[in-house]
Parts: C-alpha cells; sequence; structure tokens
C-alpha cells in the first residue's frame, strides 16, 4: 500500500498524473463535447460526481467481495456494473430533485457510463493499491483533472472559432492536436510526485 | 469447479442487489405512487405519478393540443400549472412569453407530475373527444400526396370550425415503442359531420406520414382526436390572403367550401405554392370556386417549373409572388399554412407589407 496522504494523491490526480492528459483516457467525449465552455462544464462536473462516487464504491465491491473470495480477476466487469448502476442511480436523483440540472446535463449523464476514464480510475486504484480514503481522494482528484481538462479545452476552442484552422483539420483534427500540445504541457510536472 | 460457481455466484448476486437497488429507486423516485391531481376546480382525481402531464390527460381522454408529439418543440400544449409541476424547465421558455410565466403556463408534454398538481385547462379543450374512425377513401393528390377520408361510426356527429385540425393517434409499427400523434387539417367542409378528409404528404422518415402512406388502407381503423386549433376565418370585411404550401391547401379547401355552403361574403385571393406540375392538385376545384364566391381568385405558382410542364401561370417563391400581386397591404388579414420555413418567409414580406402582426394566422406543425 503506498502511503502517500490522500491530499497529495489529491493534488497530483489533477496536476501531475491528470488521467486525460496523461492517461488519455475519457477522450471521446472529450472531443466531442468540447464545443461550449457550458456543457463542458456540465460534463466536467457530472464525470468527476460519478468518478468520486465509483472509486468508493469499486472499492468497497473490491476490498470486501472481490479480493477475499480470490476473485480479483472479476474486476473489470464488477466494476463496469457497478458503474452503470450508479449512473442510473444518479440520474435518477438528479431527475426528481434537480429537473433544471437533469435537462441541462441531458445525454451526458447516460453517456458517463461508457467513459472510459471512470473506469481507468478504478482499475489504477487496484494497481496502486490505495486504501479507501486514498481511493476516494484519487477518483475526486482525478474527476477535477478531467473536468478541468474539458474546460480547458472548451474555452481553446471557443477561441479557435475565430482563428484560421486549415479545413482539412476542423473540428475533431485540430482538438486532437490541441490535446497533444496540452499533454506535452503536462509532462512538465511530471515525476514530481511519484504514482 | 468451485471457483467457477463463486464467481458466477457473486456476478450474478452482485447484479441483482445493484438491480434491485435500481427498482426500488425508481419506485421511489421515478413513479412516485399515485398522486392527486385537480382539473379547472373539478374533484381531484388519482393518477400515477412521475408521468409527463401530457400523457396523464390523454389517458384521462382529456386532449391538449400537441402538433409535436410531446417533444417539446411545437409549443402547443399550453396548460396553467397553479399547484405542483416544478419551476419552469430549460425546455419550456423558448415557448413561453415572460407574461405567461408569470401566469404559470407551462407546456404539459414537459411537466411531470411528481406530487400533487391543480391545473387549469381552457373549456373547449374538454370538449375534444377521442373518435375511432374508418378509412373511407384514399386518393393519391400526387406522387406524394393523399387525401384520406375518414368516417364516424353511425350516429356520430363530428362538429368543427372550418380551418381546426385533428390529430392521428399513430398506432404500432415497426420498431415503434409507443403510439405517436400527429396533427392534420381537416380538409372536408363542417356541413359534413360524418367524415374528415385529411391531406397528408409524405415525410421521409416521418412516423405518421410514412404509416398513412406505406401501411394505411381502405377499412382499416383508425383513432382521431380533435378538433383543435383557433385557424378559422374572420368574418370581418377586411380583405384576406390565402397562402397555401404543398399539403398546406387542406385547411382552406374546408374554409372555401364552408364560405360557398353559408353564402359567406369576403374578398380573398388564395395563393397556392408548389415547386412543378406534378406537385398540384385539385385545381379544378379550386378555379370553380372563381364562380361560386364573388371576390374569390386562385393564384397557383409553380417555384421551379419542369421545362415539359407548359407552364403558363405565375412561377417563383410563393412570397415574391404575393409581393407582386399585391402593393401595401394594410388592414389585410393574412392566413398561413405549410411549412414553418415558408410559414417564416411569408410572416416576414406580409409585416414588410404592412399586414398587422395579429392579424397573420397560421397553425405551424413542426
Amino acid at each position: 500500500m503506498t502511503s502517500q496522504g490522500a491530499f497529495t494523491i489529491f493534488i497530483a490526480a489533477i496536476f501531475i498524473n491528470n488521467i486525460l492528459l496523461s492517461n488519455f483516457l475519457g477522450m471521446c467525449p472529450f472531443i466531442a463535447v468540447s464545443r461550449e465552455v457550458r456543457t463542458a462544464a456540465g460534463l466536467g462536473a457530472a464525470v468527476a460526481f460519478v468518478m468520486t462516487l465509483t472509486s468508493g464504491l469499486n472499492y468497497l465491491v473490491y476490498a470486501y467481495l472481490l479480493e477475499p473470495l480470490g476473485l480479483e480477476y472479476l474486476r473489470y466487469i464488477a466494476f463496469i456494473v457497478v458503474i452503470a448502476a450508479t449512473v442510473q442511480l444518479v440520474e435518477m436523483v438528479i431527475e426528481r430533485t434537480s429537473p433544471v440540472l437533469y435537462y441541462a446535463l441531458g445525454i451526458f449523464l447516460p453517456l458517463i457510463t461508457v467513459n472510459c476514464a471512470i473506469l481507468g480510475v478504478s482499475l489504477f486504484m487496484v494497481i496502486r493499491q490505495y486504501s479507501f480514503v486514498q481511493s476516494l481522494a484519487y477518483g475526486a482528484g482525478s474527476g477535477v483533472g478531467w473536468a478541468l481538462a474539458i474546460l480547458a479545452m472548451a474555452g481553446l476552442r471557443r477561441k479557435m472559432k475565430r482563428s484560421r484552422v486549415p479545413a482539412a483539420l476542423e473540428g475533431p483534427g485540430i482538438t486532437v492536436i490541441l490535446a497533444g500540445i496540452m499533454a506535452l504541457a503536462f509532462i512538465g510536472f511530471s515525476g514530481m510526485v511519484p504514482m | 469447479m468451485a471457483d467457477v460457481l463463486t464467481a458466477v455466484g457473486v456476478l450474478v448476486g452482485l447484479g441483482a442487489f445493484l438491480a434491485l437497488i435500481l427498482v426500488v429507486a425508481e419506485r421511489r423516485l421515478v413513479h412516485s405512487g399515485p398522486v392527486r391531481l385537480t382539473i379547472n376546480d373539478a374533484d381531484p382525481v388519482e393518477v400515477p405519478g412521475g408521468e409527463p402531464l401530457l400523457s396523464v390527460l390523454r389517458e384521462r381522454k382529456i386532449f391538449v393540443p400537441s402538433a409535436c408529439g410531446g417533444r417539446g418543440s411545437c409549443g402547443l400544449c399550453k396548460v396553467r400549472v397553479l399547484e405542483g409541476g416544478g419551476s419552469v424547465l430549460p425546455t419550456e421558455t423558448p415557448h413561453l412569453l415572460p407574461d405567461e410565466i408569470e401566469g404559470r403556463v407551462r407546456l404539459a408534454c414537459q411537466v411531470k407530475v411528481r406530487d400533487d398538481t391543480a391545473i387549469e385547462i381552457p373549456a373547449h379543450l374538454m370538449e375534444v373527444e377521442e373518435y375511432e374512425v374508418r378509412v373511407e377513401a384514399i386518393e393519391e393528390l400526387t406522387y406524394d400526396i393523399r387525401r384520406v377520408r375518414l368516417a364516424f361510426g353511425p350516429g356520430v356527429e363530428f362538429r368543427f370550425r372550418a380551418g381546426q385540425y385533428v390529430q392521428i393517434e399513430t398506432p404500432i409499427y415497426d420498431g415503434l415503442g409507443e403510439p405517436v400523434y400527429r396533427a392534420y387539417s381537416i380538409s372536408s367542409p363542417p356541413q359534413d359531420t360524418g367524415a374528415v378528409e385529411l391531406i397528408i404528404r409524405k415525410v421521409p422518415r416521418g412516423i405518421c406520414t410514412t404509416f398513412v402512406h406505406e401501411l394505411l388502407l381502405v377499412g382499416d381503423r383508425l383513432r382521431i382526436n380533435g378538433p383543435y386549433g383557433d385557424f378559422y376565418l374572420r368574418e370581418t370585411p377586411a380583405e384576406a390572403v390565402f397562402i397555401a404550401g404543398g399539403s398546406g391547401l387542406a385547411p382552406f379547401e374546408s374554409i372555401l367550401a364552408d364560405m360557398a355552403a353559408r353564402g359567406v361574403r369576403k374578398k380573398v385571393t388564395l395563393f397556392f405554392g408548389a415547386v412543378s406540375r406534378r406537385d398540384l392538385y385539385d385545381l379544378e376545384r379550386l378555379h370553380a370556386y372563381g364562380e361560386r364566391l364573388p371576390g374569390f381568385s386562385f393564384v397557383p405558382a409553380l417555384s421551379h417549373p419542369d421545362p415539359g410542364d407548359d407552364w403558363q401561370g405565375e412561377t417563383g417563391l410563393i412570397t415574391d409572388v404575393v409581393a407582386r400581386h399585391h402593393g401595401a397591404m394594410e388592414g389585410m388579414e393574412a392566413y398561413l399554412c405549410g411549412s414553418p420555413g415558408m410559414i417564416d418567409a411569408c410572416v416576414r414580406v406580409l409585416t414588410d407589407k404592412g399586414v398587422a402582426e395579429d392579424r397573420i394566422f397560421y397553425d405551424k406543425f413542426a
């Protein structure tokens, strides 16, 4: 088990080991939903929330169900089931409590089920042998990091509307290049905290 | 072997546990059990919670007009929600004026009935009824427009005003999960109380129009509800223009037949816009009104006549044709029926020509 403090893991997951820009997980919604700052913010918030929640739940499933029974190899399928159910539940709760938020998130909420960054966080948490609190911190940090990255991309793309992009690169093309440059910038932080 | 069984057991157990939580959550959160619905100060009735208000009302045989079928795009299903219903949603705001929001007007298709709710519906909507009809005749008007005659059962008298519309309940067919409702103007005159005729153009991938054009046969039974709408002729001394595009001729055929039957006198010009000659229909019938109705003239116009059409009449976009025919149009009335694009374009031209905005009438079936 790693002995890093939960806060260190939280900060490191946001800036140093950003799940999106250093592991390139969750790229599809990152490219598809980063056209508008507003929707990017909504999706980012939803991902951050679900990521925190599922990393905690998956930790419990792994530590108290799979590990004692020697069924670690089932973690992929078990985690996916837990994530899908959690997203459904969150969707129902949001629809009940805040229809406005529900409509603002719209289709993005169910789409989170297939966001690989969510599953990635749960799997990393197992590989790195985090404790429950560390897992929560890692989940929350990765979620915030993902949200920050998509917000930054949406901001860039808003500016890009006024720039002359070569026709062949418009849309996803230039976005992938931008993501690459952003990832290069984030490499500058790497190694500050070993993870 | 034991390993496999444990693995399967754990997965099944985990799945079942999560499914159970979801089922309980759905019971508790989405379908919140029966709630009380009060309509127009009548005694409250118990309805299942969690459903959109529009479908709750439809189940109670109260038919609030909805041209889009509950997708929040037509803005017709406005009702006043006095109690319950939550706050106005972003999907509703484009359809509501500030004073409507103040007056607690909502779109029935967007409001979910979760708590005890009190609503107010215009009294005439309570008279809208559902009818079972039989397809009496289908007539091909053009290559993509059909006239369908729907007969009511014996003893049923269907009363409506010329220009109003009905909704067809499209039954469930391939891949369609639930019945959908689509609105069509009545083209037959109100004097004909035993049947209605509808003019329906085939829309590519349209749910109801595909059904009508490909599956509906003479003798089939259908459910319709209506009548709806306040698209009827204002019997004022003012001169009027009728502008129809494609299947939008339907309400005008009803209005003209009604005028002829009742001897209504009004100066009217009917503009009928189509692409080429193969899109025109009912021309003889409409030209004949020129003799029966004093002050009536009929102007068919083609936007892109085919070289072989041998077309002597007006050409160009219908808005240009109207503009050519009329100089200043102050004090005139305009009745429009056609695609949303045509209606928007006509409203712009007409207001430029001096027609007051509250004298332009249309139903926009989006």
